[in-house]
């Protein structure tokens, strides 16, 4: 009721009323004595605040050594709000304590980084003609498991914050999801269903409304996820050089403003609820949950960017996400070897009587910190008039080093900003290889039957809800808005416009971006080390089939319980696999997120390292997408037959194995191939380009034909050469594969092509105008033959027909 | 030709709009901000889509209320083009400019896709390079897009040929298949009595460059241009 009373209410002052700017008190820290110290200016007890006692540091989870060490830092017993304060500073969710050493791992640096990982809220990346990308990945897990509409959309927030922070326009979204499995009417099913609708719709609520197109992603189903689903938002933004902002507090006597939503007591300390295990109690932490609106986002966006136009005028800048106003002001003043000071009364707040820890605490959305320079106050107050938003000045930059932190006046916490922002604990967890490791990669694949329905197989695995068409989720996101999106969802990586700035009222240039996120969660299960490289090379894949470059990845490392040795094991595994193929390819990791406990009551998540990567393509005649395009067109299987069937998605959809040693990547081969593959967009000898991953053969084939079909009503005819068993022929998920369509006139200057570079090739088939897919074994009778209808049937109804039912 | 996009705070198809009429098709253009009242006499009115005012209450309910409709409304009333476009349909609805209502889709979720329409009439300045009963491909994205009005209105609108664009299926149908959104008589877009008002669900804005895969909407704006020379 309350929340409906203050949306009316800001609806009828953004119509006619002038909006607030709130002028400092008079009173407050002018007047305060300067003979004591800053650091021994004392915090008082606040009427309402409990006892310190060891229950109430335990719930805060803080252990006792950290608890000496924060008695350390203050040379003294921290108040109720210091405590929650250095919980959430310290929590594995700000300050990844638990991560650290292995995240020191990733390569960071590059000719193309412009802000590095760590250094800011998200990584910027040189694109050239003075242009650059801010992206990042996020997760919203724990928050979407409890009430997905909202956790998702706040997620969603969160990231498009992280970027417009940085001065970028956010110009993409994409997401990472996974669930437990949607077929099927058992009460876990169908609270998984809920959940995907839930998570779907709440995504779609804020990009829509913000108007930043959700141009891709990836989505899929293991029974590992139920109870614990998985919600990875990513988001790009494009800006000029000299538009990059830093989160810095600097400049004493500058000014600190607080602009966007009023602070509620919504989201209470949800960055210490995301680093628990979900419990059948999490219910009760909905509260901790923030509520999103995207249209105060949408405001406060255009008007930072807005205020950003006046370099002269900002200093720093930095969002209120996870942890709120305590994570803003100690993160500038530590960055900007400053201090802090402000005064909770000036805080503009949703609700009576919240107490100055519930104000430090609360993860209410929309809101940012913002330091001027001292002067340009108007600047700030004309432009958030504009938009009606509050801003407030609600404190300034000081030379003490510290967080001071007042209630009308009187100080509630004074703790030192660099302590609290960067020496949180750090823990060098014990790692150790599961148990059933090696029992879990044997596979006899002997002992495995072929189907004697090889026709039924293939539509099982096509229509398997994690390989078949996402349509159902993307088709509610506003995918087109902003008018750049050049391939949409669908093929293997997203490709959007990005509009180049004319120098002397030239036309205007345009260069573009291929974006993918990846992982295989099955194959991270049986290997977490060639999982964590699998998901890189295919997310490159996808953007060296889509005509791109490289530039960096972003990661969202999801896991389990860190304090489960063989949870701690996997992240290591992940985490070096990822930074092997960095180095492989020459490209560095820009920041990201990680995503611990992970995990319900019947265990851990399968480890699931999602890689963002973006890729530079220079020319738009280079962009290629998936689908067969034109009749008469030969097919190539360019990287051979392959014969890799452990971890695929066949046996475990055909055979219910979750089994076998998933596909080496060998990163060598796999950049030779993909390097062969873009030289060949680039000359222009190719009309589809398709990689081969989750399904194998018969699934890229079967993709390629569906999206072919829907726009000229063609089919393909396939010829199998290869010998042996026919299962692991069109199911075999080995690595650096890909079909790729080309004229009858290029076939042999593109079968060349590849063989001077020393990669396998050779034509397996034609696109035709009857339309099915037509697949026979070479000096034999026996065919399979499935009309693309059917295949279409089952790829684009599989998730629907669970979903609307 | 001059255009003016209407900004309202909330809108965000108003730079794609902007883009195209002045980048593409290289029209004088310029934006109105929502509490501005000045509209030039020879400026063509744009309101685009987008989420104005968030959309709370109901869609396109507040923006109704800014100082600009004022002008928009008084330039309407005086002959200038108006065209709205989604968001900017709804708004048009709620302030009376164009009958009926848009409200929640069929399937209750917000759909963004390509969908066949039907050029029901050659015969405004909005359609006038479309040949009379062309097949075209616009993309839809919304979540209130499900044209309702009373049977008179209904009546009304088909008589006077007022109904611009219908959603089609694949076989060229007005039928329930090829309409997304249960919009009554498969209404996508329509016009006031006088002709110089269009409200149309698709963006034609995203499909007016080759890049994008699709210029059917391009003639929507060549028309207004060409109605003026």
């Amino acid at each position: 009721m309350d929340e409906k009373k203050t949306t009316l209410g800001r609806l009828a002052s953004n119509i006619k009323v002038a909006p607030l700017i709130r002028k400092p008190v008079e009173t407050g820290m002018a007047e305060m004595p300067v003979q004591v110290p800053v650091h021994e200016q004392l915090p008082v007890k606040g009427v309402s605040d409990p006892d310190i006692t060891l229950e109430l540091i335990e719930k805060h989870g803080i252990t006792s050594e950290e608890y000496d060490q924060i008695k350390s830092i203050l040379m003294r017993e921290p108040n109720f709000t210091e405590l929650g304060i250095f919980s959430v500073m310290w929590s594995e969710h700000c300050s990844y304590k638990n991560s650290k050493p292995e995240l020191r791992k990733f390569p960071t640096t590059g000719k193309r980084v412009l802000v590095k990982a760590g250094e800011e809220n998200a990584g910027v990346i040189d694109i050239g003609d003075n242009m650059a990308v801010a992206f990042k990945i996020e997760s919203h897990n724990h928050p979407s498991a409890v009430e997905p509409f909202q956790g998702a959309a706040t997620g969603v927030g969160g990231i498009l914050r992280d970027i417009f922070t940085m001065g970028a326009r956010p110009v993409a979204n994409m997401n990472s999801l996974r669930f437990g499995p949607i077929q099927g009417n058992k009460e876990q099913q169908k609270t998984n269903r809920r959940l995907l609708a839930g998570v779907t719709g709440g995504i779609a609520h804020y990009g829509n409304c913000i108007g930043v197109p959700t141009v891709g992603g990836e989505a899929s189903f293991d029974t590992s996820y139920n109870g614990n689903p998985l919600v990875n938002a990513f988001c790009l933004g494009i800006l000029r050089h000299d538009q990059i902002r830093r989160g810095a507090a600097s400049g004493v006597g500058n000014p600190v403003f607080y602009v966007g939503a009023k602070t509620g007591r919504d989201g209470l300390a949800g960055a210490a609820f995301a680093s628990r295990d979900l419990t059948e109690e999490s219910k009760e932490d909905r509260p901790a949950v923030q509520v999103g609106d995207p249209f105060m986002e949408k405001l406060l966006m255009e008007a930072c960017l807005e205020l950003f136009e006046h370099p002269d005028a900002v200093v720093g800048v930095q969002d209120m996400g996870a942890a709120g106003l305590t994570c803003s002001t100690c993160e500038t003043a530590s960055r900007g070897d400053a201090g802090i000071e402000i005064d909770l009364a000036r805080v503009p707040q949703r609700e009576k009587g919240m107490t100055p820890y519930e104000i430090m605490l609360s993860e209410s959305q929309e809101r940012m910190l913002i330091i001027i320079k001292k002067g340009h106050e108007q600047t700030v107050e004309k432009i958030f008039d504009k938009w009606d938003l509050d801003a407030s000045e609600i404190g300034v930059v000081t030379d003490s080093g510290r967080c001071v932190i007042k209630n009308h006046g009187q100080i509630v916490a004074n703790i030192p900003a660099k302590p609290l922002a960067d020496d949180a604990p750090v823990y060098h967890r014990k790692a150790s290889e599961p148990m059933d490791f090696k029992v879990r990669q044997e596979l006899d694949i002997d002992a495995i039957h072929q189907p004697v329905d090889m026709h039924n197989a293939v539509l099982t695995v096509l229509g398997s809800s994690s390989i078949a068409s996402k349509r159902w989720i993307y088709r509610q996101y506003d995918h087109m808005v902003q008018t750049n999106t050049v391939t949409l969802p669908g093929s293997d990586a997203s490709v959007i416009r990005v509009p180049v700035e004319s120098q002397n009222n030239e036309k205007p240039q345009a260069k573009y971006l291929a974006m993918s996120l990846d992982c295989n969660g099955r194959y991270c299960s049986l290997d977490p080390r060639e999982g964590a490289k699998a998901a890189f090379v295919e997310s490159a894949r996808n953007i060296a089939m889509s005509g791109g470059e490289p530039l960096a990845i972003t990661d969202n490392l999801n896991y389990g319980n860190p304090h489960v040795p063989e949870v701690f094991w996997q992240l290591r595994e992940g985490v070096e696999g990822l930074s092997e193929g960095c180095k492989a390819f020459g490209i560095p990791v820009t920041g990201g997120n990680v995503s611990l406990y992970n995990q319900s009551p019947i265990g851990a998540i399968d480890p699931t390292p999602v890689v963002g990567m973006v890729g530079l393509i220079e020319d738009e005649a280079h962009i290629t997408t998936s689908e067969f395009k034109r009749k008469g067109d030969v097919i190539l299987l360019v990287g051979g037959w392959g014969d890799e069937i452990g971890g695929s998605a066949y046996l475990e959809e055909c055979h219910n194995l979750k089994q076998g040693m998933p596909p080496r990547v060998d990163f060598t081969k796999e950049k030779k191939f993909q390097d062969a593959v873009k030289s060949a967009l680039k000359k222009g000898l190719v009309h589809s380009a398709h990689d081969i991953s989750d399904g194998g053969l018969a699934v890229a084939l079967a993709e390629s034909c569906i999206n072919g079909n829907k726009g000229c009503g063609i089919g393909t005819e396939i010829k199998v050469k290869q010998k042996g068993r026919l299962d692991v022929i069109l199911f075999n998920e080995t690595q650096g594969r890909a079909i790729l369509s080309t004229s009858k006139k290029n076939e042999k200057e593109l079968l060349k092509h590849f063989e001077r570079a020393g990669i396998e090739v050779e034509t397996i088939g034609k696109v035709v105008a009857d339309q099915h897919l037509w697949l026979q074994r070479k000096n034999t009778d026996h065919h399979l033959r499935w009309t693309l209808q059917e295949l279409s049937h089952c790829y684009e109804q599989s998730i629907p027909k669970v979903m609307d039912s | 030709m001059k255009f003016v996009v209407i900004q309202f705070p909330g809108s965000n198809c108003d730079q794609d709009c902007y883009r195209v009429v002045g980048q593409v098709l290289r029209q004088d253009v310029r934006y109105a901000w929502h509490k501005d009242t000045h509209i030039e006499p020879d400026e063509a009115i744009i309101i685009p889509g987008g989420f104005s005012y968030g959309d709370y209450l109901r869609t396109g309910s507040i923006a109704r209320f800014s100082p600009i409709m004022e002008s928009v409304i008084e330039a309407a009333k005086s002959g200038q083009p108006v065209i709205g476009i989604c968001n900017g349909f709804q708004i048009l609805c709620e302030a009376g400019l164009l009958p009926g209502a848009l409200v929640r889709n069929r399937d209750l979720h917000f759909i963004c896709e390509n969908r066949l329409l039907r050029v029901e009439t050659d015969q405004t300045r909005f359609t006038m390079t479309y040949d009379q009963g062309a097949e075209v491909r616009l993309p839809i994205a919304h979540g209130d897009g499900c044209y309702t009005a009373d049977s008179k209105i209904l009546a009304d609108l088909e008589e006077n040929s007022q109904i611009v664009f219908r959603y089609i299926d694949h076989y060229g149908k007005a039928s329930q298949k090829g309409n997304p959104n249960g919009s009554m008589n498969n209404i996508a877009g329509i016009c006031n009595l006088e002709g110089n008002v269009l409200g149309m669900m698709p963006h034609p804005e995203r499909a007016s460059e080759k890049l994008l895969g699709n210029i059917d909407g391009r003639g929507i704006f060549e028309s207004l241009i060409r109605s003026v020379c």
